[in-house]
């Protein structure tokens, strides 16, 4: 049977890794580099990184660090952020990545996700959208790290990056960023309800229980984690860690009829 | 020393540094004087089956190949699409396969639209047999797959290893002879795959 994948999605600024609360505060974590041996040690089924601030601070990828975290890793990798050229996707590619993500360029020049689709296949794309609630309940899409409100209607503008060529999703709810509170389950839903690929639900997790929350009434197939792997417990200090696997299965045991 | 053949079909730097990890010596080359000496071949793929075979062919790598794998008796060993272009030939594409071990590459196709294209993570495999490919394997090892087309070899002699998906069941690792392949991507497959790549490296 295919395991559930459970992806920490790691924020970079340049070197370092941090972590944000609503898309606000960057709380120093570490070295990428040492944190991945921790999670290569931990055998943790996949990894994604972005760094959060390379677009708005007008920042190329950084590859030195790439380089070194392809060299540790030994398990799917994704990378997003500051991507705007293709030049640069492939490079990401040869150092060892197989996945890019996008979101911000995406907003600004859509054909962008369809030439990388084109060229590496739609396996290799996750589209990336940033989603927020106004005071009427409405959910509208930001780029740029969120700084930016766009135009675009989330469950259109997943349906249009699936025609673009996207092969998956990530959904990442703004509001419940490092909250530990539990995903937003209902614009997964919604999501995943539009579209035929898979949709990794992300921002939110506090616990294993919302894990399988979100799998199970969400409908997503995958799951990211960010404030859950990076520190011990909601206001304490930083811990690199995984999920007890045993609990997890008995999670992912509920919604497999 | 393993070559990994650069035929322009994806990313090679990930299966370098795997073999840099475990210690064994390894080089990425489309270099065909080189190729010709080697004495043993990772056959990396990833892309459309066609794309593939005529990207063998402009290389000028398909008459080298049948000399090192058929005459020489070479071990090779395929990844994801190095493994289809094993097989006669793909549902994917119309150009005939390296047909080194007689198969078919067929389209994931479901019913249920619950159940997604590509296969997509982590997934066990099932093995009746010994081989050195897959010797002393931990009974719960799981490998790293993505793929939309899966291999069926024509007699079951050749399958090595079997992974069910969305119901159908299909060959995720083939072997005749000194040709191995595995569906799956063991240098994505941390420990799994290292032990993989280290049986393959001691063939």
């Amino acid at each position: 049977m295919l395991r559930t994948r459970i992806i920490p999605c790691l924020q970079l600024i340049d070197q370092s890794l941090v972590k944000t609360v609503q898309f606000k505060k960057h709380n120093y974590i570490g070295d990428p580099i040492n944190t991945v041996r921790i999670f290569n040690e931990l055998e943790v089924d996949e990894l994604c990184f972005l760094d959060i601030r390379a677009t708005v601070e007008k920042r190329e990828p950084n590859l030195k660090i790439l380089t070194g975290i392809a060299n540790e890793c030994f398990m799917p990798l994704s990378y997003g952020g500051g991507l705007r050229d293709f030049e640069t996707v492939k490079k990401i590619f040869s150092i060892g990545f197989e996945k890019v993500v996008i979101n911000s360029f995406a907003v600004e020049k859509p054909e962008f996700i369809k030439k990388v689709a084109e060229h590496f296949g739609n396996q290799a794309v996750i589209g990336s959208i940033d989603v927020k609630k106004n005071i009427l309940g409405r959910y509208n899409v930001y780029s740029k790290d969120g700084t930016e409100k766009t135009k675009l209607e989330p469950i259109e503008w997943a349906k249009k990056l699936e025609e673009l060529g996207a092969g998956e999703l990530l959904i990442t709810s703004m509001d419940n960023d490092g909250t530990w509170e539990g995903f937003d389950i209902e614009i997964n839903k919604k999501i995943a309800n539009a579209v035929s690929m898979p949709i990794i639900a992300n921002g939110g997790a506090g616990s294993i229980e919302h894990i399988g929350e979100v799998l199970l009434k969400g409908t997503v197939n995958a799951v990211a984690l960010g404030s859950m792997v990076v520190y011990q417990k909601k206001g304490m200090g930083v811990l690199i860690n995984f999920p007890d696997k045993e609990q997890l299965n008995n999670e992912f045991l509920k919604i497999k009829k | 020393m393993i070559t990994i053949i650069d035929y322009g079909m994806g990313n090679l730097g990930s299966i370098y540094n795997m073999f840099k990890h475990i210690n064994v010596e390894s080089k990425i080359s489309k270099d065909t004087d080189e190729i010709s000496k080697a004495e043993k071949i990772l056959l990396p793929g990833v892309g459309s089956f066609d794309a593939a075979i005529e990207r063998i062919r402009e290389n000028g790598l398909k008459e080298i190949l049948d000399q090192k794998v058929l005459v020489e008796k070479v071990p090779i060993l395929g990844i994801c699409l190095g493994m289809q272009i094993l097989t006669s030939e793909s549902e994917e594409g119309n150009l005939e396969g390296l047909n080194w071990i007689s198969g078919r590459t067929k389209k994931f196709v479901f019913a249920d639209n619950h159940i997604k294209i590509p296969h997509m993570g982590w997934n066990i495999v099932r093995s009746s047999k010994t081989n050195p490919l897959t010797y002393n394997l931990a009974e719960d090892s799981r490998f790293y797959f993505v793929h939309s087309y899966y291999v069926k070899v024509y007699e079951e002699k050749n399958s090595l290893l079997k992974t069910t998906y969305g119901g159908i069941e299909f060959d995720s690792a083939i072997q005749k002879d000194n040709i191995w392949g595995t569906q799956f991507h063991p240098e994505k497959s941390h420990k799994f795959g290292m032990k993989l790549l280290e049986n393959f490296a001691k063939i």
